[in-house]
């Protein structure tokens, strides 16, 4: 099983499934985790490339949770669009994303992830997205 | 995209044939994983389908699927529309993909990704996609992207 200070907690059940952890929340936005497996293979030795894209998206969002729990804000947030650029083939070994907030608005959100295996200053991938924040 | 095979898996006199294809890329790896199935298919496009399951939701609130099913569906959808356009499999990988999401794919719906190749350069492909629940006219996301042509893997 996985080490104390990583968790599942707060993961939707296709990050659970594809493997994916929150290893490192010390930081101002968490450092999330996606260990190789079967089901996050592409073509032969490397990851596909929608399975970085959702360890991107988990990133994304555990960024933005993190920022309005900071503001104790009860708000909740809506993908408008993701772009996802593939930069180097990842390959079939652990893999490291974080996301940053870059705004926050009170309407909606400009949000950035980055991707890595062994070198963060070597990302495999990078995604920008928008979200809408809704209050109820 | 980045679950491609190299050339040397198929016959060099068969044009490429996206159900054939996709009877391997939607069994192993995060294609199996996503149990993608072949939907369609015309002279710039491929169409492919995943059924929705508990474990590829991404709101546990509504049971939407996470929309990187979707990314995953069409990224597929959109590499093989551009060997369907092309009549060849060539290795390639994804540059860049964009996806805009119109609305929620609802809880146990089945998402159809129709990938549709609109221009090939020497060395890229341009693409779009539109991901629907079996209507066209009432889409959920719409993409677009490139893929870019390698010279080898190996």
């Amino acid at each position: 099983m996985m080490a104390d200070n990583k968790t599942q907690s707060g993961l939707p059940p296709y990050a659970r499934a594809l493997g994916i952890v929150i290893s490192d929340n010390s930081g101002p936005a968490p450092v999330i985790e996606m260990p190789f497996n079967d089901k996050v293979q592409g073509r032969p030795g490397y990851l596909h490339g929608g399975a970085i894209s959702g360890l991107l998206e988990m990133a994304a969002v555990a960024a933005i949770h993190k920022a309005l729990a900071e503001r104790s804000s009860d708000a909740s947030i809506k993908q408008v669009n993701v772009t996802v650029d593939f930069m180097r083939g990842g390959l079939t070994k652990t893999t490291y994303a974080a996301g940053h907030v870059v705004r926050m608005g009170r309407t909606m959100a400009n949000v950035e992830a980055l991707a890595w295996q062994d070198d963060r200053e070597k990302p495999i991938s990078r995604a920008q997205m928008h979200y809408l924040i809704t209050t109820q | 995209m980045n679950n491609a095979s190299t050339s040397s898996d198929f016959p060099p006199s068969n044009r490429f044939d996206p159900e054939m294809v996709n009877n391997f890329m939607g069994k192993i790896g995060h294609g199996g994983f996503l149990n993608m199935k072949y939907s369609g298919h015309g002279d710039d496009w491929v169409e492919l389908a995943i059924d929705w399951r508990e474990d590829l939701v991404g709101d546990p609130g509504s049971g939407v699927i996470a929309s990187a099913v979707v990314i995953s569906l069409l990224d597929n959808a959109t590499s093989m529309a551009l060997w369907q356009r092309r009549g060849e499999f060539v290795p390639q990988v994804t540059m860049d993909l964009r996806l805009d999401y119109l609305r929620p794919s609802p809880s146990g719906q089945r998402v159809y990704g129709r990938g549709i190749c609109y221009h090939i350069s020497r060395s890229v492909g341009f693409v779009r996609g539109i991901a629907h629940n079996g209507d066209m006219d009432d889409p959920l996301a719409y993409a677009s992207g490139t893929f870019i042509r390698l010279g080898g893997w190996q």
